[in-house]
């Protein structure tokens, strides 16, 4: 399966050529060009993904891991070196699926909704480098590789999102985004140099006499590179960057931050997932409970927020956090003994991907009609965009996690998953679902129905996207309305064993009746042209709500850490204390030493008789010290 | 005639050309040829080291030669070179290669000015091929004279001072490297003054290691950006003319740490093991501070200053480590760090000379005016926080598993604080290229400018092919430097 490589290589070289011919490319050329690489890409990972599953299992049961191509990158010493190569296993070419549909969904969808744009093609530039750095970071043989690629979509997802960069807010979100991100690698990468040292190699899989030497030190490594995922898949607190990277064009969102690069964290705990459960399940039960509050904090969020893509956004937050509570309640590797999550929790990644990434895909239509981010702009709306109205709904009754759509599959092993662990998580899990429900069917009737914002509405006429946006929008909708049915346990799980996996009844019917109850109060409340019992409720509970609406100001706080102590106490004084005490200290030198030179220099004054003074003088102190002694 | 001699006879050469010069065509002639064939000459010079190493040679040294020149005192003018002095050769010949074509447009006594440039870079490879220790300073000395009117004459601002404060520091130094050179000299036994020799006579009792170790180590930290003796090299490079700064960051300062590794460790390595911690501290501490200062400069050299203080500190830091992998990555970094501060002094040369401005308050939107040199300005910036795929990670993540393959709290520790480092310099970067580069322009004086002409494409292009180059495939230049660090390491630890 050599093949493999190019689907690194060919996304890379459509970079470094759209990148480097730029302006001289015609902006429909760059984009032809860089969506049939991404074409060629989704085909490949195709071929791979059935000839890989087609090939069975091996002896003992498990689909084999395979290294189609590996290389040495970067030696340090005889042990540990920095490879790069291409890693098959079961998470892995599932993540090849995911990423190269969504990305050529949305290499697709941009070519109308970026249409007429200045910086086409730099776009299109950086959407294969996006492709190529994600790719590699899902493909990666090491956890170095990892790192390398994980810095590479960091700094892909920078570049788009600071993509409108005459946009004040485009700037400020894109430097948030990497900044609060490279904080967090900054744990990755010690972790990664504790795991490296102690273990002896980069690999994911050490031999058993270095994990028993590093035993010690590996929930200390494992949790700091947690925190690394945790910057990426935007967990509390380090979630503040995704909301304010919807200043991005919007399908950069669908792609990045919402189906791909966010779920690089929960990708990361999974693929070092036999470890965390080995040897750190304390590390691995923290990570669920960050997992449950950043999924709770972001539900509520969501529920009183304003534009179309922060409810997304914080929507988003929410699901990453249930990929993480999965994987972060296993308790033992066996899908029948407490390993259920990790399955589950791939599942829900999945079928998150792409309803998903159909949100954002049908928030870009409406906002590319009314050219607004903001709801109250919109309203009504069914009636102009019934394609995105279909779609959307199709994606909302998903996350929801109302049966037959995918989302209640994944969502109900999840909550299965948690109600083994403990029935607190289980039902706390249960109601962020039902608020779930209750904030994707605010945001829908919102738009679709509810009072029309006519004055606007007539001034300019909202109309449905052309068809390169709409054929992905119902491609990702189609896939939605089937994923489910998908026997994801069948190639993947916790031991690497065919699971079979089976609806547990008791838990789906009451996720089922609180996404109905989610629904039916959003209706009640929402669909009414007035809103008296929403405004009503905003007025009553105001603090809540002003709180709620100002993300329970974690980025205030935030805000007064870097500019009130990290610039004010520490970089002011510190430049300061440069040019005042330690340059001072050495300009001191030379001024002392200009200053007793100007003394000495009047000794030397040319005078003979001030000379014979000096000698005479001289002459008779010596003869009286002498004489004294 | 050993062929090593070529690399500082061709800019005395090329002095002579300058000489005889009439006009400015025949000026730009002569560097341009000189400096080709300083480039073709250094890469020849990979190959040919390459494939010497891959015929078996294994001596630490190759091209070795020694004539006397002042018996009284065994100076020798001895040459010679491993892995490391050849990634410095390329180094200064890539960097006097775009400094050329980056002080094209100079019009203000261009002859002298190449004159003197010329004569710095005589230093500088005098510098890189000598294994005399006397020869070896006298070409520093060479390299730093200069240096002092090239900045008083062609500089900006407060050059006088400038000038002033970075001759009379790094003269400071160099005082403690003479006391330094002339300790080891008569330590060892007043035999020979030839590095390979001294090392393996290995004699200089420690009690005297003790006084010539920190000795030497400030004297060469000095012009390493060492804190706190760093403190000439914002004045200095914010003063000095693009050229010299490109030279003067992206080569001088490696001087600083190539001496401190190849004279004060390698000479003295008994002190070095006992006395590293205090040095250590004190390149922690240049690395963090420099990244702090850098965060609230508002004069686009003093950020590059300050950030070159924090990125060399990084080279002392590694080779303190002793240990190979750490010492490999120091001067990976000598080399990613020269190419990237070159580039990115090559830049703000060019962005200052369109808007004569280098605050950075005043510059904004330069993206839509010159796209060229803003694109590129963003490359460098990445290369500074050590993106994968440019220079700058490869050099960092070396340091990094070096520093911590070193066994004790201590290094650790030391080790994760210089990690934070990569963070502040995200900062400081997105903070300078949000501000100049992004946004909309305000000046209206701005619009008009105009974007790079093809000279100052060409140094930029190739300092990015570089930084590329060794970012994209570092396995043949790491293992080249690796090679010659081995026996010296293994040297300093028994």
């Amino acid at each position: 399966m050599e093949y493999t490589i190019l689907i690194l290589l060919l996304p890379f070289l459509s970079f470094i050529l759209i990148g480097l011919l730029g302006t001289r490319l015609k902006p429909a050329a760059a984009g032809a060009f860089g969506t049939i690489v991404t074409g060629i890409v989704a085909i490949l990972s195709y071929w791979t993904a059935f000839s890989y599953f087609g090939a069975g299992r091996d002896a003992s049961g498990v689909f084999p891991t395979l290294i189609p191509w590996n290389t040495v990158w970067l030696p340090f010493n005889g042990s540990l070196h920095i490879d790069l190569g291409i890693l098959l296993d079961p998470i892995s070419v599932m993540m090849l699926i995911v990423i190269s549909t969504v990305s050529l969904m949305v290499h697709i969808y941009s070519f109308g909704y970026m249409k007429g744009e200045r910086g086409f093609q730099r776009y299109y530039a950086f959407l294969s480098l996006f492709t190529m750095s994600m790719l590699g970071l899902v493909l990666a043989t090491n956890i170095f590789q990892m790192y390398i690629f994980w810095e590479l979509v960091g700094v892909s997802s920078y570049l788009l999102i600071g993509f409108y960069y005459t946009k004040k807010e485009a700037i400020a979100a894109s430097k948030k985004a990497f900044i609060v991100t490279r904080f967090a690698d900054l744990g990755f990468l010690i972790g990664i140099l504790i795991y490296g040292f102690y273990t002896g190699t980069f690999s994911f899989t050490p031999d058993a006499p270095a994990l028993g030497a590093a035993k010690a030190l590996l929930p200390l490594a494992l949790g700091l590179m947690f925190i690394g995922g945790a910057g990426k898949s935007a967990m509390f607190p380090l979630h503040i960057w995704l909301p304010d990277a919807m200043e991005g064009p919007t399908p950069v969102s669908a792609l990045i931050h919402a189906a791909t690069m966010v779920v690089a964290g929960v990708y990361l705990v999974a693929r070092m997932f036999p470890l965390f459960i080995g040897y750190a399940p304390e590390v691995l039960h923290v990570t669920a409970y960050v997992g449950a509050f950043t999924a709770l904090y972001a539900a509520v969020v969501a529920c009183v927020q304003s534009d179309i893509k922060r409810v997304l956004a914080f929507s988003t937050i929410s699901q990453i956090g249930f990929m993480i509570v999965a994987l972060g309640v296993c308790t033992s590797a066996d899908p029948h003994e407490g390993g259920l999550g990790y399955m589950a929790s791939m599942f829900h990644l999945f079928t998150h991907a792409m309803f998903k990434a159909l949100l954002f895909l049908g928030a870009g239509c409406i906002i590319h009609a009314v050219h607004s981010n903001e709801m109250s702009a919109m309203g009504g709306l069914r009636k102009y965009m019934p394609v995105t109205h279909i779609t959307f709904l199709v994606a909302c009754l998903a996350i929801a996690g109302i049966w037959p759509l995918s989302g209640f599959f994944s969502k109900d092993e999840i909550l299965a998953a948690c109600f083994d662990f403990s029935p607190v998580m289980g039902w706390v899990m249960t109601f962020i679902a039902g608020l779930t429900a209750f904030y994707m069917f605010r945001l829908y009737w919102c738009i679709f129905w509810g009072k029309e914002n006519t004055e606007l509405h007539a001034e300019h006429r909202p109309h449905e996207a052309p068809l390169t946006m709409t054929i992905p929008l119902i491609f990702l909708a189609v896939v939605t309305l089937f994923a489910g049915w998908i026997p994801f346990g069948e190639f993947i799980s916790s031991n690497g064993q065919a699971y079979h996996i089976h609806i547990d009844w008791n838990v789906a019917t009451v996720s089922l009746c609180v996404a109905a109850a989610g629904i039916a109060l959003a209706t009640w409340m929402y669909m009414r042209e007035d809103r008296k019992v929403a405004d009503g409720l905003a007025t009553k509970f105001s603090g809540l709500h002003k709180a709620a609406y100002h993300r329970f100001y974690i980025d205030e706080i935030y805000q007064f850490i870097t500019h009130r102590i990290i610039f004010a106490c520490i970089s002011t004084p510190v430049a300061w204390f440069d040019r005042h005490v330690v340059d001072g200290f050495f300009n001191m030198l030379a001024t002392v030493t200009g200053k007793v030179s100007w003394g000495i220099r009047r000794m030397q004054s040319g005078y003979v008789q001030r000379y014979g003074i000096w000698f005479l003088g001289g002459a008779l102190g010596l003869t009286v010290i002498l004489l004294l002694i | 005639m050993n062929i090593l001699s070529l690399f500082p006879a061709i800019p005395a050469a090329m002095m002579l050309g300058l000489w005889l010069s009439r006009n400015i065509r025949q000026i730009h002639a002569v560097m341009v040829t000189g400096s080709s064939l300083l480039l073709a000459f250094a890469i020849y010079l990979v190959f040919a080291y390459l494939g010497m190493r891959a015929d078996g040679q294994t001596a630490e040294m190759l091209l070795t030669d020694s004539h006397i020149w002042y018996a009284p005192l065994n100076i020798h003018y001895a040459v010679g070179v491993d892995g490391i002095s050849v990634a410095m050769l390329l180094l200064s010949a890539i960097i006097v290669f775009t400094g050329t074509f980056a002080s094209w447009k100079m019009t203000d006594g261009t002859k002298e000015f190449f004159l003197w440039f010329c004569l710095l870079s005589v230093g500088v490879f005098g510098f890189f091929i000598s294994l005399d220790l006397f020869t070896m300073f006298m070409f520093y000395e060479v390299a730093l004279i200069p240096m002092y009117l090239l900045i008083g004459v062609w500089g900006t601002g407060r050059k006088e001072y400038s000038a002033m404060k970075l001759t009379l520091m790094l003269m400071g130094g160099s005082a403690l490297i003479l006391i330094g050179i002339l300790g080891i000299y008569f330590g060892s036994g007043a035999t020979t003054m030839n590095i390979m020799e001294i090392a393996q006579l290995h004699n200089i009792p420690l009690s005297m290691q003790r006084i010539w170790f920190p000795i030497v180590f400030i004297g060469f930290g000095v012009l390493g950006a060492l804190f706190p003796f760093h403190t000439w090299s914002p004045d200095g490079h914010a003063s000095a003319p693009t050229a010299v700064s490109m030279l003067h960051a992206g080569v001088l300062m490696k001087l600083g740490g190539y001496g401190c590794f190849r004279i004060a460790i390698y000479l003295l390595p008994d002190a070095a093991q006992e006395l590293s911690w205090i040095f250590i501290i004190l390149t922690t501490i240049s690395v963090v501070y420099g990244a702090f200062s850098a965060c609230v400069q508002t004069d686009l050299k003093y950020i590059n200053a300050y950030s070159s203080v924090s990125h060399c500190g990084l080279v002392l830091f590694a080779i303190l480590m002793l240990n190979t992998t750490a010492a490999t990555g120091a001067v990976l970094q000598m080399l990613s760090h020269g190419l990237m501060t070159a580039l990115f002094f090559a830049l703000i040369g060019m962005i200052y000379g369109r808007t004569h401005t280098r605050d950075i308050r005043e510059l904004s939107g330069l993206m839509k005016i010159m796209p060229f040199l803003s694109v590129c300005y963003v490359i460098a910036g990445l290369a500074n926080l050590g993106l994968p795929g440019l220079s700058g990670f490869v050099a960092e993540m070396t340091i990094f598993n070096g520093a911590f393959m070193v066994h004790d709290t201590f290094h650790r520790v030391v080790t994760i604080i210089a990690c934070t480092s990569i963070v502040i310099t995200a900062v400081y970067i997105l903070r300078l290229i949000g501000k100049i580069l992004y946004g909309t322009c305000t000046n209206p004086e701005h619009l008009k400018l105009t974007d790079a002409t093809w000279d100052e494409r060409l140094a930029v292009i190739v300092l990015i092919v570089a930084i590329a180059g060794l970012g994209l495939s570092p396995l043949w230049m790491s293992g080249m430097i690796s090679d010659s660090i081995v026996p010296i390491v293994s040297h300093i630890l028994n």
